[in-house]
């Protein structure tokens, strides 16, 4: 993994023997990744949202997320070198976060699963006394937010009409399948898997319940599919959105912006 | 349905035809009164169908103008190149949205839903500005359109933040304040790449190439050939002349840009001793006709590219429509 | 109403606590919810409320500038309703 690491933190933290410090810094990347690919995706959203309201709600989401992305990533290190210097094997953020946007009925359905889990996770981190429970604790106040704008949505697409019944139904199908890896360890974090998996369970059934949709069966983990993404394993549609995201930066290396 | 907007149309009511014509200039010199006056129209005030008629179209294409906005800076969001750069520029377009939302609250005070008024758009009755017709090719057009065009357009706005109707003046007031951020920031962004790397320099001297003219486009045609104007300056709807905003731009433009480093693209400005202003080069206005008519370089795109959002997200505003109207028929139920 | 033509909702927002909720503008929404939702996102961008009203625009009842006559003018004729009004002797206080 260290070959295509260009990002000096980076590959002295890969090398490094497991300090404190370097325990940190996985799990600073781990966290940091998820909220500013997340970010970045709901980003693409500005301009094309289904009504202009949605185009400041998607907006604001992102903007939290961007947030706590800077502090995470300046954490571990230089925000802009992680951000933009980093090869696509070297981010730790979940399958879940950088699939692409889809219809409005797949981007709820990612916002559904991930706030529901990002909020469960800083709720927990919060309470700790860890290095991250500052964040955490400013964070779960804008995550709740995000969870509710993904439930309100859920409820509307899923008891709305026959056609947005439809399309959130194949929405969250087609997303169950990357939300087993939200409940892997993730090293420098101290959460119960276990108990994060039965309590994600519990808030996400029951929106799907209210919204008349089925719980979506299946496995929430594939061989290939999930569980990689905090090993820096993606999926094909994330070197392309990197692509876009590093290649100004990249093409003035020193450059201050 | 009834909304407060659609009730507002107030008819001068009279019982014979004399009394007619009576009431009804008794109601407009009322309301010449009040313009002359500096006071305030308000949404239910008795107003000429013409004052009506100017508003509509004028915050029309105002919010217009604020969406199809959106599109030329969001063009960049994903490619911002730091973290702080893509914050400022998300906020940025997304305050865009906010303002046409003001703007389109605006003028349904006057009695104008907003889907006809998007309806409009879409069917190209309605314009927007000309400016954003114009493609941003380089991260530098966003530092020229935050520094150039928003400049521009706070020059325009400011005094319409006294404009006598109402709701639009307060409208404005909200977005002249939130605004105040955009230029300011275009400018810093232009300020680092021109202090920056040769390349950046470059870049950001290309983007003010080819963003200065339409800027000064956008104060519309000199005031000899501005259709509207006489009028709204009547109706103190508009309160300077094309021109005179226009020098002013020019004036506080051309400082700003020494101390970014840059020249501005006309070999003819220098100041002007005698007339305390800077002269300036001819406009091409057969450039700016040209792009009104629809043959700029994105007009096609941008237009198809807000259709294609309001086409594609109407499955979402139907079904949150059928959840309220379910939702509603089932909270009845219960209460009966 | 087409489906697709979500209602006008008014907004009011206690900008904080001590102050009233003050009208700020309108929007558009499917329903009470999601229009207190969208009004905390548009009005309230930049921390500018504590509190969010939204009343459906067709519920408001206005009284009419042609009454503003009746309505308002006999309030501007008793002036006895103003502090103002009373002479009170230099010196005292608490008054």
């Amino acid at each position: 993994m260290t070959e295509t690491t260009r990002t000096p933190q980076a590959t002295v933290a890969a090398k490094a023997p497991r300090t404190r410090e370097s325990v940190h810094h996985a799990a600073a990347l781990a966290l940091g990744d998820d909220a500013l690919v997340l970010s970045h995706r709901l980003g693409e959203w500005a301009g094309h949202a289904p009504v202009l309201e949605e185009d400041v709600a998607l907006a604001n989401i992102a903007l939290d997320l961007l947030g706590q992305a800077r502090v995470l990533l300046s954490m571990a290190g230089d925000e802009d070198e992680l951000a933009y210097l980093r090869e696509e094997r070297a981010f730790r953020n979940l399958q879940l976060v950088e699939q692409p946007n889809g219809d409005f009925a797949h981007t709820i359905a990612r916002q559904l699963y991930f706030s529901t889990y990002q909020r469960l996770l800083y709720a927990h981190l919060a309470t700790g006394d860890g290095e991250f429970a500052g964040l955490a604790a400013k964070a779960v106040k804008e995550v709740s937010y995000h969870q509710d704008h993904a439930e309100q949505w859920t409820l509307r697409l899923g008891d709305g009409t026959d056609v947005s019944h439809e399309r959130m139904r194949r929405a969250c199908q087609a997303l169950w399948r990357f939300t087993g890896e939200m409940f892997q360890p993730v090293e420098g974090l101290d959460f119960d898997g276990e108990e994060l998996r039965a309590a994600w369970l519990e808030s996400v059934s029951a929106v799907l319940r209210r919204a008349t949709l089925d719980v979506p069966e299946g496995p929430q983990s594939g061989g290939w599919s999930a569980g990689a993404g905090r090993q820096g394993l993606h999926t094909e549609s994330f070197g392309r959105m990197l692509a876009e995201m590093q290649h100004l930066h990249r093409s003035h290396p020193g450059a201050s912006w | 349905m009834a909304t407060a907007a659609q009730r507002i149309t107030r008819t001068p009511a009279g019982d014979g035809p004399a009394d007619k014509t009576a009431a009804a200039a008794a109601y407009e010199a009322a309301f010449d009164a009040a313009v002359a006056a500096d006071e305030r129209i308000e949404p239910r005030d008795w107003m000429p169908d013409a004052y009506r008629a100017t508003l509509v179209r004028q915050i029309a294409q105002h919010a217009h103008s604020e969406i199809i906005g959106m599109q030329p800076e969001a063009n960049w969001i994903t490619r911002a190149p730091s973290l702080r750069r893509k914050a400022i520029l998300m906020a940025k377009v997304q305050d865009e949205a906010g303002h046409g939302l003001y703007l389109y609250s605006a003028a349904e005070t006057l009695g104008t839903s907003r889907d006809e008024l998007l309806d409009k758009l879409h069917s190209g009755r309605q314009k927007y500005s000309s400016i954003f017709n114009y493609p941003t090719l380089t991260w530098a057009d966003v530092g020229a359109i935050g520094w150039l065009v928003d400049g521009a357009a706070i020059t325009n706005q400011v005094p319409l933040c006294r404009c006598s109707y109402g709701p639009y003046a307060r409208a404005m007031v909200r977005i002249c304040k939130e605004e105040s951020f955009h230029q300011r920031q275009g400018y810093e962004l232009l300020l680092a790449l021109s202090r920056g790397t040769p390349e950046q320099h470059e870049m950001a001297q290309d983007a003010v190439n080819r963003w200065w003219w339409p800027s000064l486009m956008m104060f519309g045609p000199p005031d000899d050939e501005s259709q509207h104007s006489a009028q709204s300056m009547t109706w103190k709807i508009k309160r300077h002349s094309n021109d005179e905003l226009r020098q002013r731009f020019v004036d506080i433009c051309v400082p700003q840009a020494e101390t970014l480093g840059l020249t501005l693209p006309d070999p003819d400005l220098r100041w002007n001793q005698e007339r305390e202003h800077h002269d300036f080069g001819e406009i091409d206005w057969s450039e700016f006709r040209e792009v009104l008519k629809g043959n700029g370089p994105c007009n096609e795109q941008r237009i198809t590219q807000r259709r294609r959002a309001h086409d594609e997200g109407a499955w979402v505003r139907e079904a949150a429509a059928a959840y309220a109207e379910k939702h509603a028929a089932k909270g009845k139920e219960a209460a009966a | 109403m087409t489906t697709s033509d979500w209602p006008l909702w008014e907004v009011f927002v206690r900008s904080r606590r001590g102050l009233s909720h003050t009208h700020a503008g309108s929007l558009h929404a499917p329903d009470a919810e999601l229009a207190l939702r969208n009004a905390r996102d548009l009005y309230t961008r930049r921390g500018e409320g504590v509190s969010i009203w939204v009343v459906p625009s067709a519920a408001v009842t206005a009284s009419s500038p042609d009454e503003k006559d009746p309505f308002f003018e006999p309030a501007a004729d008793k002036p006895y309703r103003h502090p103002t009004f009373y002479e009170i002797p230099e010196g005292v206080k608490h008054l």
